[in-house]
C-alpha cells in the first residue's frame, strides 16, 4: 500500500469521508459496466447502492475491493490507521488489509470448515506468524493463537452464532450463513464493510434480524457500511443515504426520502418493478 | 514402461513379447472387471464404502482419545526403531531406498497437493536438485565448488537450493490455476531432467555422477561416519521423518494451515478475507521442495551414484499416487500410503502372486488409482477436512475436486 492519494482529494463536505470513488469507468470489451461513477461515503454512514439488475452494483464492489481494476478513475480509501490509500491496482488481500472487508452476493464460506474456523481465518489474516513460528510453536505464535481464539468467540457472540461455533459452515441455515460471512469479514478488522445483498433469500424474520445486526455493526463497532440491497423496505429503514445506479451510471443520490421522490429513480427502478426482484 | 525389453534377433519379438504375451489377456480381463466395477458403482459403492468405513472406524473410534493416540504413535515409533534390526540386508535396503525415502517424499508432496491443493507434477525435480547439490558440494561434479563440504554439512545448503528452486518456479507460475499449474510443473520436471542429461560440463551428463561420499559427522569431538550399511541411513531418515511429521502437524493446525484450506476451498473468498494467496502457495511449494531436496541429498549420498534417468516424470506421478492412495492432506495417510504401496511390489517381487512382474507396476498403480477414485476418493486414512470437502462436493456444494481447489470465476 505504498501509493497514497495525497490529502487533496475532494473536500469531505460536512463529514469526514471514508471512501471516495471518483469518475470510475470499467468496461469488459465493448460492454461498459461502470461509466464515470463518482460517489462519496462519510465515515460512520450506512450507504446503500441500489439499482436494477445489471446496473453495475457488484462491479462497483469488485472495483472497491481490488477484484476488478477500472480503466480510469480513482478510488481513495481514507484509513484511520494509514491515511489515504489508493485502491485501484491493489490485490484484494491488500485492500482488505487496508481496512475494507466484504461479503458476497452468494455467500462464499469455507464450507468444509467450522463456523469457528471460518471466522478465525479472517481474524488471523493480519497476524504475523509464519511457517517457522507455526512449526516451532514460538511464543508469538501461541500468543496470537490465544488472541485470535478469543476474538473469534467475541465475533461469533456478536453475530449470534456462539452456539454454532463447531458446526460446519455448510450445515448452517441460510440466514446464519449470511451472519457468519459478516463475522468473517468483521474479523479482519475493517473500517468499511461492503455487504452484497445480505438479505437475499432470507425469510422475513431473518431479514429483520439481519437489519438489526447491520445496525449493530455500524453503531457499536463504528464500522461504515456500504450496502447493495434489492429489498426496498430494508434499504429505506437502514440507509442514511442512497446512491442509485442504472446502466453503470449514478442517476440519483440522497436521503431515502429524496431518492424515493426522484422522478428518474421512479422511472428506472421503483416505478417499474423489475420482474426479477423479490 | 510395460513389456519386456526387445532382443535384436527377431524383428517381431516385441510383438510376441508384449502384445501377444499371455499377460496381456490377463490385463484385458482385469480391465473388463474394472469396467464392470465402474458400471456397478451405483449399486455397490455404498456397500463398499460401508465396508471400508467399518474397517477404518476402529482406529477412528479409538484415536480421538489423545492418550490412546499418543500410545499408538509411540508403539509405531518403537516398532519402526526395533523392527529393522531383525531384517536381513535386502529388506533393510528396501526399507531405506524404497520405503523411507518415499515416505519423506510423500510427506513433502502432501503439503503441496494435500494442504494447499496445488497439483505439482514436477515434484521429483526438487529431489534431483537436492541430489545434484550434494554432488556439487562434495566435489563429485565436473564443476567444483568454492570449498568442499562433507555431504552431511551440505544438507542445509541442498535444502536451501531446493527451496529456492521452489520459490523461483512458484512465484511466476502459482498465479496459474488448476490444470495450467500442473502443465507448467510437468514441464519444469522435464527441463531439470533434460538439463541434467545434456549439460555434461556441469552435471556429468547422461552417465551420471559417481563417487558421492557418504555422510560423515564430526563435531565437538564426536564423530560418526555413515558407510555402506543401510541401518544408519534408516535411522537418520526416521529421525527426519518424525521431525517433519511434528512440524507439518503444527503447520496444518496453524494460521498457515488454515490459510491453505481457505485457498483450496475458495481463492476469491480467501483473498477478500485478507489472505495473500500467492505467498501461501509459494510457501507450500517451497516447503514441499525442501523436503524433496533433503530426500535427494540422502539418497545421493547413500547410493553415492546419481544419473538423470533417476528423475523421471513417472517418479513424480508415483509419489502423487502414494499421496492420493494414503489420503490427500493426511499425514498418517502419506506415511502409511507410501509405506504400503512401496513395500507391496518389493514383497511381490520375492513372493510372486498371480504372475506379478515389476515392469507392470504402473499398470496396477493406474488401476488402483481408478478404483480409489471411484470408491474411496479421500484415501485410506483420510484427513477429516478433505473428507468433508469431498462429501460436500458430491452434494454439489463447494469446488473440491479430486486434487484440489481450483476456484471458479470471479463473482
Amino acid at each position: 500500500m505504498a501509493a497514497s492519494a495525497g490529502m487533496s482529494a475532494s473536500a469531505p463536505g460536512r463529514h469526514e469521508v471514508v471512501v471516495s470513488v471518483e469518475d470510475v469507468t470499467l468496461s469488459f470489451g465493448g460492454v461498459t459496466s461502470l461509466s464515470h461513477v463518482s460517489l462519496q461515503q462519510a465515515r460512520g454512514e450506512i450507504l446503500a447502492v441500489i439499482g436494477p439488475n445489471g446496473a453495475g452494483k457488484t462491479s462497483l464492489f469488485n472495483c472497491l475491493t481490488g477484484v476488478y481494476v477500472p480503466q480510469s478513475g480513482r478510488i481513495v480509501f481514507y484509513s484511520r490507521r494509514r491515511g489515504p490509500v489508493s485502491i485501484v491496482g491493489h490485490r484484494p488481500h491488500l485492500v482488505n488489509r487496508a481496512g475494507i472487508a466484504r461479503t458476497f452476493q452468494t455467500s462464499r464460506l469455507f464450507n468444509a470448515l467450522t463456523a469457528f474456523e471460518n471466522v478465525k481465518i479472517g481474524v488471523e489474516s493480519p497476524q504475523r506468524t509464519g511457517p517457522l513460528g507455526a512449526m516451532l510453536h514460538l511464543p508469538r505464535t501461541r500468543r496470537e493463537e490465544r488472541e485470535s481464539d478469543s476474538r473469534t468467540v467475541e465475533l461469533l457472540e456478536f453475530v449470534g452464532l456462539r452456539g454454532r461455533s463447531n458446526d460446519l459452515a455448510s450445515a448452517l441455515p441460510y440466514g446464519d450463513r449470511r451472519r457468519l460471512e459478516i463475522a468473517r469479514a468483521l474479523g479482519t478488522g475493517p473500517e468499511l464493510l461492503l455487504l452484497d445483498e445480505p438479505a437475499a433469500g432470507t425469510n422475513p424474520a431473518e431479514k429483520a434480524a439481519l437489519a438489526e445486526l447491520i445496525r449493530d455493526v455500524n453503531a457499536r463497532m463504528g464500522v461504515s457500511v456500504l450496502l447493495i440491497e434489492h429489498d426496498m423496505g430494508l434499504v429505506m429503514s437502514l440507509a442514511d443515504r442512497i446512491v442509485v445506479l442504472n446502466f453503470g451510471q449514478v442517476i440519483a443520490s440522497g436521503t431515502p426520502a429524496e431518492v424515493q421522490r426522484d422522478p428518474a429513480v421512479v422511472e428506472a427502478y421503483l416505478g417499474a418493478p423489475d420482474p426479477e426482484d423479490a | 514402461m510395460t513389456g519386456p525389453e526387445g532382443t535384436v534377433g527377431d524383428a517381431l519379438s516385441g510383438v510376441h513379447g508384449s502384445l501377444l504375451h499371455p499377460r496381456v489377456f490377463g490385463f484385458i480381463g482385469f480391465g473388463l472387471a474394472l469396467w464392470l466395477a465402474v458400471s456397478g458403482r451405483r449399486r455397490y459403492a455404498a456397500r463398499v464404502r460401508a465396508l471400508s468405513d467399518r474397517v477404518t472406524s476402529l482406529p477412528r473410534r479409538l484415536l480421538p482419545d489423545a492418550r490412546v493416540r499418543a500410545g499408538v504413535y509411540l508403539a509405531v515409533l518403537g516398532f519402526a526403531i526395533a523392527y529393522p534390526l531383525a531384517l536381513n540386508s535386502y529388506w533393510q535396503e528396501v526399507l531405506v531406498d524404497q520405503i523411507g525415502v518415499y515416505v519423506l517424499l510423500a510427506l513433502g508432496l502432501n503439503v503441496v497437493v494435500g494442504f494447499a491443493g496445488l497439483l505439482d507434477l514436477g515434484y521429483i525435480a526438487f529431489y534431483a536438485i537436492g541430489a545434484y547439490s550434494v554432488a556439487y558440494w562434495s566435489g563429485s561434479l565436473p564443476v567444483h565448488p568454492p570449498f568442499h563440504l562433507d555431504p552431511f554439512y551440505a544438507i542445509p545448503l541442498a535444502i536451501v537450493a531446493a527451496m529456492l528452486a521452489g520459490v523461483l518456479l512458484g512465484t511466476p507460475t502459482l498465479r496459474l490455476r488448476g490444470d495450467y499449474l500442473a502443465i507448467v510443473t510437468l514441464g519444469f520436471g522435464e527441463i531439470i531432467q533434460i538439463a541434467a542429461t545434456n549439460m555434461q560440463g556441469i552435471t556429468g551428463g547422461a552417465p551420471g555422477v559417481v563417487g558421492i561420499p557418504h555422510f560423515k559427522f564430526e563435531l565437538f569431538g564426536v564423530h560418526y561416519a555413515w558407510g555402506l550399511s543401510n541401518l544408519p541411513y534408516y535411522y537418520l531418515l526416521l529421525g527426519f521423518v518424525v521431525l517433519v511429521l511434528f512440524a507439518f502437524r503444527s503447520l496444518e493446525h496453524s494460521r498457515v494451515g488454515r490459510a491453505w484450506v481457505a485457498i483450496r476451498e475458495d481463492e476469491v473468498a480467501a483473498e477478500s478475507a485478507g489472505i495473500n494467496v500467492l505467498k501461501y502457495k509459494v510457501m507450500a511449494f517451497a516447503i514441499g521442495a525442501s523436503t524433496s531436496g533433503f530426500a535427494g541429498v540422502l539418497e545421493g549420498s547413500k547410493i553415492s551414484y546419481i544419473e538423470p534417468a533417476d528423475f523421471t516424470v513417472q517418479l513424480s506421478i508415483l509419489i502423487l499416487v502414494l499421496v492420493i492412495f494414503g489420503g490427500m492432506g493426511s499425514l498418517p495417510g502419506a506415511v502409511v500410503g507410501a509405506a504400503v504401496l512401496q513395500w507391496l511390489p518389493q514383497y511381490l517381487r520375492v513372493h510372486p502372486l498371480l504372475g506379478f512382474q515389476q515392469q507392470d507396476l504402473y499398470l496396477y498403480l493406474g488401476a488402483l488409482l481408478i478404483v480409489m477414485m471411484i470408491f474411496r476418493p479421500e484415501g485410506i486414512l483420510p484427513s477429516r477436512r478433505r473428507e468433508r470437502e469431498i462429501g460436500l462436493a458430491e452434494h454439489g456444494i463447494g469446488r473440491a475436486d479430486a486434487v484440489g481447489g481450483t476456484s471458479g470465476p470471479i463473482a
